[in-house]
């Protein structure tokens, strides 16, 4: 029983806090939930691997009250990401656009997926063709085989070669 | 005519080494981002100025000539390293240096003006950040090249440096003099 309650508690206790202050909370649950969500796709641009929603420097906090701002001006999702990307440029979008420079980025590893799986289909396709069977014994080898099985007529003398 | 496929993949590995190294033997910093603004007008603002001053900074002041644009705070060491420089920008070199205040007390940015000079031909107090936030700053001290139709030419975020003003700056100051 106490094992369950100590792990709740360590359950508890670990989930991932925000960096989100009371104050900054929005009245309307609709709009504070569409908040917290943009918020996780911005990048701080002070830490630049957290969210603004994860990050507790003052830019990150000014960009939360700012993203909160628009909403409650009326704002669309998409127009808060266009209003904040035209001040910070993509870099700030967690989720990078699929636009020509990126298209590396979105279909690379898939390339290059595709390009070994086409490259170990050709090789095993022509293992498979040229090495079905092995080699036949020359007339030398299956005279030393003989010999080392003692097939042979002086098999000795022949093993020791 | 196979035998050459042998060395490709040391061929791929030598070209991914080659462009993985060259950022990083050339010391760029990946920390650096390129500003969204570069060749766009300079936002719209205007910002009241520190108390006991009759100037302030609004985006109708950057007009006239190519300018400097210095984001600033008195709590930011960083500033205070690169002041002796924009002391010397708008003292010898006669460049007209604009100051933003970054969410600064303003009793603190002007006893820190008091004591270390103030290079500033105007400053606009953005205490709540909101205007620096227009600029796309994220940290400061932050220097923008204004150019005479009020276009953000170029963006230095992070203390500028002599090499910077030597080989940067004071060419793209010149040449958007013309």
């Amino acid at each position: 029983m106490r094992l369950i309650l100590t792990l709740l508690l360590i359950v508890a206790w670990s989930m991932p806090a925000a960096a989100l202050e009371p104050d900054e909370r929005l009245d309307e649950p609709v709009l504070e939930a569409r908040a917290r969500a943009l918020s996780a796709e911005l990048r701080c641009v002070v830490c630049q691997n957290q969210s603004i929603d994860d990050s507790a420097a003052p830019l990150a906090r000014d960009l939360r009250l700012l993203v909160r701002e628009r909403l409650v001006a009326g704002d669309s999702n998409d127009e808060v990401l266009e209003y904040v990307t035209a001040r910070y440029g993509d870099f700030v979008l967690l989720r990078p656009p699929v636009q020509p420079n990126t298209y590396a980025l979105w279909f690379g590893p898939a390339v290059v997926l595709a390009v070994a799986a086409t490259v170990v289909a050709v090789m095993a396709a022509r293992r498979r063709r040229g090495r079905m069977a092995p080699d036949p014994l020359t007339e030398d080898e299956r005279r030393r085989v003989d010999a080392l099985l003692g097939r042979g007529s002086d098999a000795s003398a022949r093993a020791r070669e | 005519m196979t035998r050459w496929l042998f060395a490709l993949p040391l061929a791929l590995f030598v070209a991914l080494a080659a462009w993985v190294a060259v950022p990083l033997i050339r010391g760029d910093d990946p920390s650096v981002l390129s500003s969204a603004l570069i060749d766009r007008p300079v936002p719209e603002f205007a910002l009241p100025p520190l108390p006991g001053r009759s100037d302030g900074l609004a985006s109708a002041d950057l007009g006239g000539g190519p300018l400097l644009v210095n984001v600033f705070a008195s709590w930011c060491a960083p500033c205070l390293a690169e002041h002796p420089l924009m002391m010397r920008l708008s003292g010898e070199l006669g460049v007209t240096v604009l100051g933003i205040n970054h969410r600064d007390e303003p009793a603190d940015a002007l006893a820190w003006l008091a004591r270390h000079g103030d290079p500033y031909e105007r400053i606009g107090a953005d205490r709540d950040g909101r205007v620096s936030i227009d600029w796309g700053v994220y940290g400061v001290p932050e220097t923008f090249v204004v150019d005479g139709d009020g276009r953000i030419r170029f963006r230095h975020a992070g203390p500028i440096t002599p090499d910077l003003v030597e080989n940067t700056v004071l060419p793209l100051l010149g040449e958007l003099q013309q």
